[in-house]
């Protein structure tokens, strides 16, 4: 008898708690953050340096789709023939079927130009079976909202910027060291 | 259409009890039903109240996850793997990879392998809370579900910054971890933890010895340690039978040799010391949390293996681990493809779920369901 009323005991305390900071959240009203690493649906991203999308159309993201959700087809870039742009082939055509993607995130890791991301949109229901195939606009839109949103910088940049650092602080080492060396051998 | 494998007009199965006749009613429990924790399906022959016979139907749920491995490449197999079981998804993403790589000879960058057991130990908090919760339902009580995932929740949180996903997080790979942990990672753990410990004492006090709950539980589908064994029961309802088998002290995995932890036994194998087991089981997955923390070293936690396809050399292997569910084991097969060129799984619900015609005979439909939520099971484990 005593463990019940220990238990009821504990229900009503956290009434209290609850009453003054509540665990949830009235969602569809109140939006619900998520977190910076937060993987929603895929979408193609905007390089605001040249006005062009980031993808060259090279289907590597498609070859490692697990779910084969993707297709897409590329071309020959008309601002690299004017000599503004240095992509040689820009996308076409792309398309996801985002009914069919699973959110693994595979098609963001293989990606070798900085072109496709995880954004935060994650609510996309429709009503019909195929309603959301998202072709290559909505696609950019979506990643450029993202990017908007977020401090986005291409993957590659960052992992220069690592590399560069480190190498930096290595080279300062390195200098560190002969310094101390020549001190030695001056005295 | 397919039709029913059941006939209703046949008398009882061959092996109910001769003085079961006349069988009285057919109960046919799910696919649908609540309390079947998915979509499983018994079928019980029952005379008043008191089950003579019970014809498990599995399958519902079935996708065909290892036929699908066979034709996915070896680093899309992951994401197959966190379907198995969706609430243990770091476990199980763990013994794939481990599978690849005793297959490849890999070893894992040291502080990789404490990020892995770090996310796998408050995974199994995360399974457990949710049984904790599921089996308060099955017994009749529905408060200890909100205690219970407000705790999973947290935890999800803490999952979705790191991996960017609450469940599927396809976050391991073969040889390391997909990126570094988040900047604040340290942070958000160091605040989860006395939260959760909250929570999960809270569980405990407001369910564990509660005497309507006892009443339930104690005494009802009961199993011996023989019959357990015999049955393949492995996890927290061997335990619960008085077996100290524990896969991460029997044959320790990853770093696992390096923590100190008990593994809570139970004594008489029924409901109760079934979940006796999970919530002491709790605690020690919090303890060993702890002990990671202070010991994880710096480094890196990316594969060596880098962005390459991965080609294991043609062989077998089996790997196996401790998931929140028992012993998951797979057994890899590879002829020196990219792909596995077969690949099975031993899944604990299943085992587990293969004494349900032995634990459910003459006992009350009312305890069906506790029994059936005592086993703890996924049925997308089960069916896979």
């Amino acid at each position: 008898m005593l463990n019940s009323v220990k238990g009821m005991l504990l229900t009503l305390a956290s009434t209290f708690t609850g009453l003054r900071r509540p665990v949830t959240r009235q969602y569809p009203t109140v939006p619900t953050p998520v977190q910076p690493r937060f993987m929603g649906f895929p979408a193609l991203t905007w390089d605001n340096g040249v006005n062009e999308p980031y993808c060259t159309g090279c289907m590597v993201c498609i070859r490692n789709c697990p779910t084969q959700c993707m297709s897409a087809s590329m071309m020959d870039n008309p601002l690299n023939a004017e000599g503004q742009s240095s992509r040689r082939k820009i996308v076409d055509y792309f398309e996801i079927n985002l009914n069919r993607c699973i959110l693994c995130g595979i098609c963001v890791e293989v990606c070798n130009f900085d072109a496709i991301v995880m954004s935060h949109e994650h609510e996309m229901s429709t009503y019909e079976r195929n309603g959301d195939r998202v072709n290559l606009p909505a696609l950019l839109e979506i990643g450029q909202k993202y990017q908007r949103e977020t401090t986005w910088i291409p993957p590659t940049v960052l992992a220069k910027a690592k590399k560069d650092a480190e190498d930096a602080a290595k080279a300062a080492e390195a200098a560190k060291v002969e310094a101390a060396a020549a001190v030695e051998g001056g005295e | 259409m397919v039709e029913s494998q059941i006939d209703i007009t046949a008398g009882p199965p061959p092996d109910a009890p001769p003085n079961a006749e006349p069988v009285e009613m057919l109960l046919n429990m799910g696919p649908q039903h609540p309390s079947t924790h998915g979509v499983f399906r018994m079928v019980l022959w029952v005379d008043g109240e008191k089950i003579v016979a019970v014809e498990p139907h599995i399958g519902y749920l079935h996708r065909g996850s290892e036929k699908l491995c066979e034709g996915e490449q070896y680093h899309q197999v992951i994401t197959l793997f966190d379907r198995l079981d969706y609430v243990a998804n770091f476990n199980n993403e763990l013994v794939y990879c481990q599978a690849v790589e005793k297959l490849m000879g890999l070893t894992v960058p040291e502080r990789a392998e404490y990020v892995r057991v770090i996310l796998c130990e408050l995974n199994r908090i995360a399974s457990h809370l949710l049984y904790v919760g599921t089996i308060g339902l099955d017994a009749g009580a529905m408060t200890p579900t909100m205690f219970a995932f407000r705790g999973r929740e947290r935890i999800q949180a803490l999952f979705e910054a790191v991996s960017g996903a609450r469940m599927m997080h396809n976050y391991f790979r073969i040889g390391g971890l997909k990126e570094e942990l988040p900047d604040n990672f340290e942070q958000l753990i160091r605040d989860l933890l006395p939260l959760l410990r909250e929570d999960v004492a809270e569980s405990d006090k407001i369910l564990t010895f509660n005497e309507i709950f006892l009443s339930r539980l104690k005494d009802v589908g009961r199993i011996s340690a023989e019959d357990a064994i015999d049955f393949g029961f492995t996890g927290p309802c061997l335990r619960g039978c008085g077996v100290e088998y524990d896969v991460r002290k029997a044959q320790p995995y990853s770093v696992y040799d390096r923590f100190d932890f008990d593994v809570p036994v139970g004594l008489d194998g029924d409901c109760w010391d079934r979940h006796w087991v999970r919530i002491q089981e709790m605690y020690e997955s919090l303890s060993i949390v702890e002990q990671a923390l202070a010991q994880m070293p710096g480094g890196s936690v990316a594969s060596s293996l880098g962005r390459r396809l991965i080609r294991p050399p043609a062989g077998e292997v089996y790997a196996r681990a401790e998931n929140p569910r028992g012993e998951m084991g797979v057994h890899l097969v590879s002829k020196g493809a990219d792909r596995p060129y077969r690949l099975k799984v031993r899944p604990p619900s299943f085992c587990n779920l293969s004494a349900i015609k032995y634990l459910l005979k003459d006992s009350w439909i009312a305890d069906s369901v506790v029994i059936l939520g005592s086993l703890d099971i996924v049925l997308g484990e089960v069916d896979r």
